[in-house]
């Protein structure tokens, strides 16, 4: 390829915008110049776009925002595998449309991805379609089965950002101390679903009141809270990474704060639904509130929203879960579990800041600089020479949420017709825009 | 070269484990072995200082090498050997080991070299046995057999062993070898580092008085003896490890992660080896480098020398019990 070629004509210039980084506090007028697939230069100084090179194209961003790309570090892709509920390309067109840059997939593709082969064929065919970076998690052990570990230094070598057994839990207290130590060996971070399957086997939404008058066995708290217990101890006993995936009651956020005082070197997300959602969202049997760990009640909604305040809670992920019609539209119990989450992650986030729960900056550390930082991703951040991954919104814009309008190939949002503001209206990887509203 | 000649300086009556020797008790076994060493390589006679002397080898765990070796030591020094193998005995027939202590009393015999499958199980015998009680591993405790020839073979190959840096691989965590050799270095004055990934090093093993690491080229720099040990097949099927290849990939030592090391870095294993995953084949057939054949012949000569002493010490003992 002729580089000089594609380097003169490749410059782009974002001009008239509110730049945010999250990760250096920078909130000022100012722009962004793209050169090919790289950030070149940002500041104030290219606010107007004056005094350039004629060959640099010009975007007007008419006084939005324009920030880092979003970071979505929890994802279901259902290939390979399952390609009717979702594909990389409708998972890529879906999370782009929603300002998201990168995203971590889940290894509970079929096959599973506890093979470096995946780890590969997954990274590759992002790659070609060139739309949000995909990069895989590692299982933790063979087949997601919890018994033995998977090859983690290979998977590691080969492109596995960090390891999880995605939707399951470790269950076994002696593997997932083996496999934090041994993650250890190669500084590898584990991401658990905290959830005791022996009280979670069986259950559909949150045990309590409602469960009770819906007749739908209920999923207690304590499933989770008991293995995020279990598990910063076992943390702190081998020194391992550990991350928490969707955390969603009180006393786990309590239990994580005092483990985070300590020194143990743990860290956790939540999703939207559980900071914007509670238990009431399944009434009427709406499957499409259906959702794992299940929505809980308000006081723990409470908290989550407190745990993000006061930073307990690191970052905020979708936790996309496709599921087709065929799996939802069921009864209440036999229906999949799971919501599609990309294009509405950051209007939903946004409602922290306009309930002022958080400042627009502390709010997108979140999505962007936040989960970048814990999976060690060069992105997330507004930084000279890194890929120019840029999303661009409006806070105040207003946007009533139609599922049916959703790019995702799955429509089971949860929040479908939910009335919300800061829609992602441009979104560009390394350079190239690929996606305006 | 008569070894019985020299001032006896080891000083128990069994040997159960290193831990706890001084530096001049296994330097005075190594000098008798040393001579042995000599004597055997060139099929020369050696005192009989053990004829008349019955050794019963009582091993409960399969051994080939460890026991032949003892059985060759034994013979060499005039003993008349008795071989028990636990499979086809009564012991396997639920005899508790305290009543085969009193059974094996009855034939009186000299000295008992056992192998057990538990830890301390030797010590238990050797506290009811009325004869010299030679540790030949137990569990995962000690095998100091192993690591006296470990040190003869280091010692003849570099010289001296106090100075050398001495890095011990692989499964640590169950290896009575890697024990033994680490309280011997130490106790000579080598700097002894262990390596292996954290499901086979907990980090507290450094309370033994070595450095951990959990990086093969990190753990090797500038080392002079490299001693790898055996991975048991159960243990890489995920329980303590992924696989087989990702061992190899991580921890088998092969040239590139070998040139870390010394240039004259000597290469050792107690055997028997997993060809391809602990060790490449190259390394471990080297000519120039792997002491690995050297080892099994070093055993023989570590063993006569440890039958000498014990023996010597027992016949001391009775001759004061008056017997």
């Amino acid at each position: 390829m002729n580089s000089k070629f594609e380097k003169a004509t490749n410059r782009k210039v974002y001009i008239n915008a509110r730049l945010i980084d999250p990760a250096s506090n920078l909130d000022i007028q100012g722009g962004v110049l793209t050169d090919g697939e790289l950030i070149a230069d940002f500041g104030p100084h290219l606010v107007s776009g004056d005094g350039l090179a004629q060959d640099i194209q010009v975007i007007d961003c008419e006084e939005a925002c324009l920030a880092p790309g979003l970071i979505d570090m929890r994802v279901q892709l259902r290939e390979p595998g399952e390609e009717h509920k979702g594909t990389l390309k409708s998972a890529g067109v879906s999370a782009t449309s929603g300002g998201i840059t990168s995203m971590v997939s889940l290894p509970n593709t079929t096959p599973v991805t506890d093979d470096m082969s995946v780890v590969e064929f997954v990274a590759r065919r992002a790659r070609k379609l060139g739309l949000t970076k995909v990069y895989p998690y590692g299982a933790i052990t063979q087949g997601l089965k919890g018994k033995e570990m998977a090859e983690m230094g290979m998977l590691a070598e080969s492109g596995a950002v960090a390891f999880t057994d995605g939707i399951r839990a470790v269950s076994s207290a002696k593997v997932m101390r083996k496999a934090l130590s041994y993650a250890r060996n190669y500084n590898l971070l584990l991401v658990q679903h905290a959830e005791e399957p022996s009280l979670a086997d069986g259950g559909h939404m949150n045990a309590g009141e409602l469960a009770l008058r819906m007749g739908l066995t209920g999923i207690p708290t304590v499933a989770e809270t008991i293995m995020v217990a279990r598990d910063v101890r076992l943390a702190e006993d081998t020194g391992g990474r550990l991350h928490f995936a969707h955390i969603s009651t009180a006393e786990s956020i309590g239990i994580i704060r005092r483990a985070k005082e300590r020194g143990v070197k743990v860290t956790c997300d939540t999703a939207p639904p559980y900071f914007s959602l509670n238990e009431l969202a399944v009434g009427d049997y709406r499957t499409f509130a259906k959702l794992s760990p299940p929505l809980r009640g308000e006081e723990d909604r409470q908290a989550i929203i407190e745990g993000i305040k006061d930073g307990t809670i690191d970052v905020i992920a979708s936790d996309h879960a496709p599921e087709d019609e065929d799996s939802k539209r069921l009864p209440f119990a036999q229906a999949a579990f799971g919501g599609v989450g990309l294009e509405t992650l950051l209007p939903i986030t946004l409602e922290l800041y306009h309930n002022k729960h958080l400042s627009l900056l502390e709010a997108l550390r979140k999505i962007t600089c936040q989960p970048a930082d814990i999976l060690g991703l060069p992105s997330g951040r507004l930084e000279k020479g890194l890929a120019a991954d840029l999303m661009m919104f409006n806070p105040e814009r207003g946007w009533k949420i139609d599922a049916d309008q959703l790019t995702s190939k799955s429509k089971n949002s949860p929040f479908d017709g939910r009335l919300t503001q800061g829609r992602c209206l441009r979104t560009v990887i390394d350079g190239r825009i690929v996606f305006e509203l | 070269m008569s070894t019985r000649d020299r001032e006896l300086r080891f000083t128990h009556r069994h040997l159960l484990g290193i831990e706890g020797l001084y530096p001049f008790e296994i330097t005075d076994i190594l000098d008798r072995a040393e001579g042995y060493a000599a004597l055997n390589r060139e099929r020369a006679p050696v005192p009989a200082l053990l004829e008349g002397r019955t050794v019963i080898n009582l091993f409960f765990e399969n051994s080939t090498r460890t026991s032949t070796s003892f059985e060759r030591a034994a013979k060499r020094l005039g003993a008349d050997v008795i071989n028990m193998n636990v499979q086809t005995s009564s012991i396997k027939k639920g005899e508790t080991l305290i009543d085969t202590a009193s059974t094996l009393n009855a034939m009186h015999p000299d000295v008992l070299v056992v192998r057990h499958g538990d830890s301390g199980a030797v010590k238990l015998l050797s506290q009811k046995m009325n004869c010299a009680v030679l540790n030949a591993g137990d569990g995962t405790h000690e095998h100091p057999t192993q690591a006296l020839l470990d040190a003869l073979t280091i010692r003849r190959r570099k010289g001296n062993i106090t100075g050398l840096t001495v890095a011990i691989c692989g499964d640590i965590l169950h290896s009575r070898v890697a024990r033994s050799n680490i309280h011997l270095l130490s106790a000579m004055g080598a700097r002894v580092r262990l390596v292996a990934p954290t499901t086979l090093l907990p980090s507290n093993m450094a309370v033994l008085g070595a450095e951990v690491f959990h990086d093969m080229r990190e753990g090797l720099k500038d080392v002079d003896v490299v001693m790898m040990l055996r991975l048991q097949k159960e243990r890489m099927e995920g329980t303590y490890l992924p696989s087989q290849r990702e061992y190899f990939h991580f921890y088998g030592l092969d040239y590139d992660k070998l040139s870390v090391a010394k240039e004259d870095a000597l290469i050792m294993h107690p055997g028997p080896m997993n060809r391809g995953v602990e060790i490449d084949s190259d390394v471990a057939d080297d000519f120039e480098r792997s002491a690995i054949q050297e080892q099994v012949e070093m055993g023989v000569a570590a063993r006569m020398a440890c039958l000498e002493v014990v023996t010597a010490n027992f016949e001391a003992w009775r001759a004061e019990q008056g017997q």
